[in-house]
């Protein structure tokens, strides 16, 4: 287990909010007053059900939009007040890789353009070294020199996604948001992508924000988890924690909700009850966001909206109902 | 046994394209009981979409064709039926729900409509009574305030609502068969449990039979009675739920099961792959299409396709040479179930408590 006191915080979120404006009296709060931290060579994991601004936070570090409270810090600076020198730094250091690969690579550029425009902007590479680099950089992600002149629609969709995580690479970043990057991915596929992952990692050093809504994925690639509601954080431990002692009513409903590969386990297997489906993020009550859906919400529940409160040292769970056994 | 009520012969189907003739779907032979839920496992482009959607003839024909075989339903040949024979039994006789409930549903039409729309030219079913059906089936799948929903269109519904719809359409007309195509592929996790404990009681409730097709191995262990297993367009393994995970006997449903992270996958562990990519239909391999992949991979793999072969005389059936007698023993990896595990803990622990 690594030890975070000691350990340097490569990116730290501190009350972000990111609102979207749909029409006058509606508001889209798709993440809502959102902190946490991530150190230096760890992956953090981010799951939810769709439409819980999972997404919307990754991109928002990433400064594809400007958050409507709150700051981000990156290696101790605020990303918001760069100059445009560490604007290019930042742009350099901290990369994304997309969900969809069928949508995230331009149709009209070569696999040699996609790969080397980073590297060409950031002068990292002598022109005439360029092409030796791109295959290098193919060759780690499990393609070839053959495929470099190459147009998208001539690959697979795992070849795609290599291709994407080749350009995310190509510019040797500390830091990369993964989002989704399997999910689009057969089976078979999936586990060479996964490995590829957390290869790279050890011989990088790379620091993730892996986004997924597979459960088992992420326990399996991450250090740390949060789960998000609604634009909230519900509960944040580490990996293990999570799943061997999950608090939040959520978490325990997610996890039940896990189909599991094991015939005799699943005929036995009681899921949690839940009511209902996600309610919208337009408008959302200024209360405790999972109170509609939750088996054991009282009349408090419905009324505030309970803050992240420690259960144990690295374990934050977001509950009225687990806060007051933890109260000093 | 009970009684079979859909069975496929030699079933080959192929699509005419300008890159030349694509063998999607290659001498597939299996048959459907009585009140069973059957899974279809694999990956993309394994064929399992086509095979199904050929039972209703709903593959787009030119450019696909039936290149042999028959599908035998209540002792009648659907390969040889007409476009007009057909709607009598697609909805009637053998429902269909399709993947994505965003695009399957008609837009401009409201929901109610779009049930009742089954009955539409049976002279049998009066409108009022079509209506009472709709409104009965929507609270059978769950749906609050039926009579608002029947009036609403499916951009008002969220999509674990529209799949909802999806399977109340499939239900009305109280199919002998059911295919669910993906059903939940599209939804989160809590929403996809909701759906399929829907399906699963409403199959029992009605004894339908359901064929289903997933490549989450985990809908499989969850839903299924017994279990195909498809790739590059043919079957290769195929038996009951337990065989299939607890004694899997061809090597590509080994490399599936290894190759997924579940929640008991530690840490440090590494994941398996199947290294490679399918096989391409346009010009299958003469022998077994996972030859290429498979790490067992002998000669005669490459040139010959094995045949089905009962695994150690049950119903139970892999196509493997691995399973003749001359090939070399291999022990595949399958699943240790963890029912398994706490039996035998348990066991232990009260020999331990009997000797203080």
């Amino acid at each position: 287990m690594r030890n975070n006191v000691d350990q340097k915080v490569m990116l730290e979120l501190d009350d972000v909010s990111q609102y979207f404006q749909l029409s006058r009296h509606k508001i889209l709060k798709a993440v809502d007053h959102v902190s946490f931290k991530i150190h230096e060579g760890e992956t953090v994991g981010l799951v939810g059900e769709s439409g819980c601004g999972k997404t919307t936070t990754g991109r928002s570090i990433l400064k594809l939009y400007t958050p409507n409270t709150g700051n981000i810090y990156f290696k101790g600076k605020d990303v918001f007040s760069f100059n445009s020198e560490e604007e290019k730094r930042y742009r350099k250091e901290a990369q994304m890789i997309f969900q969809n690969p069928h949508a995230s690579l331009n149709p009209r550029m070569t696999v040699r353009e996609i790969v080397g425009t980073g590297m060409k902007i950031h002068d990292l590479v002598k022109p005439k070294e360029m092409d030796a680099k791109v295959e290098a950089l193919l060759r780690q992600v499990g393609l070839n020199k053959d495929h470099m002149s190459r147009f998208p629609h001539e690959f697979s969709g795992g070849q795609k996604q290599r291709i994407g995580i080749a350009r995310a690479l190509s510019v040797d970043p500390d830091f990369i948001v993964c989002d989704e990057p399997i999910s689009a991915l057969d089976v078979s596929i999936q586990a060479q992508v996964l490995n590829m992952l957390k290869d790279l990692q050890d011989t990088r050093g790379l620091t993730y924000l892996f986004i997924a809504h597979d459960l088992s994925v992420v326990k399996y690639i991450s250090d740390r988890i949060i789960v998000m509601y609604l634009g909230t954080i519900v509960e944040e431990a580490t990996a293990e924690e999570l799943y061997r002692n999950p608090q939040h009513p959520y978490t325990k409903v997610l996890l039940s909700s896990i189909p599991v590969a094991d015939p005799k386990q699943a005929r036995k297997k009681e899921r949690l009850v839940v009511k209902g489906e996600v309610t919208s993020p337009i408008n959302p009550p200024d209360s405790c966001r999972f109170a509609g859906r939750c088996p054991n919400a009282e009349k408090r529940c419905f009324e505030e909206m309970p803050s992240l409160c420690d259960v144990s040292p690295e374990h934050r769970v977001a509950c009225f109902m687990i806060e007051q056994y933890f109260r000093p | 046994m009970p009684e079979v009520v859909l069975e496929v012969n030699n079933l080959e189907f192929s699509f005419r394209t300008y890159g030349g003739v694509v063998k999607a779907v290659r001498d597939v032979s299996f048959e459907v009981r009585q009140g069973e839920i059957l899974g279809i496992v694999g990956e993309s482009g394994c064929g399992k979409s086509v095979t199904v959607q050929s039972i209703l003839r709903l593959n787009p024909e030119p450019p696909g064709f039936f290149a042999g075989g028959s599908i035998i339903y209540k002792g009648q040949d659907i390969v040889k039926k007409s476009e007009r024979e057909m709607r009598s039994i697609r909805g009637i006789e053998i429902g269909f729900i399709f993947q994505d409930p965003m695009t399957s549903l008609n837009p401009t039409m409201r929901v109610g409509k779009q049930i009742e729309e089954v009955f539409v030219g049976r002279k049998a079913v009066s409108s009022s009574e079509a209506k009472k059906k709709a409104l009965d089936i929507l609270e059978l799948v769950g749906i609050n305030e039926p009579e608002k929903r029947y009036r609403q269109y499916p951009h008002e519904l969220s999509g674990g609502m529209k799949q909802r719809i999806m399977i109340a359409i499939a239900l009305v007309g109280h199919p002998g068969i059911i295919i669910a195509d993906e059903p939940t592929t599209s939804l989160d996790v809590t929403i996809e449990a909701q759906i399929l404990e829907i399906l699963k009681d409403l199959q029992q409730k009605f004894m339908t039979s359901i064929i289903l097709i997933t490549h989450d191995l985990g809908v499989i262990a969850k839903m299924c009675d017994r279990v195909l297993v498809m790739y590059g367009g043919k079957i290769i393994e195929e038996g009951d739920v337990d065989d299939i995970f607890y004694n899997t006997a061809h090597p590509y449903t080994s490399g599936l099961i290894q190759s997924i992270a579940t929640l008991d996958t530690n840490k440090d562990e590494e994941l398996i792959p199947i290294e490679g990519t399918p096989p391409d239909l346009f010009s299958p391999p003469p022998g077994c299409p996972f030859a290429a992949r498979c790490e067992y991979a002998m000669e005669i793999c490459k040139s010959i396709m094995p045949e089905s072969t009962s695994v150690t005389g049950k119903q139970h059936y892999s196509a493997c040479w691995l399973l003749h007698e001359y090939a070399p023993e291999v022990e595949l990896v399958s699943v240790k179930s963890a029912e398994d595990n706490k039996t035998l803990e348990s066991s232990s622990d009260e020999k331990a408590g009997g000797n203080v």
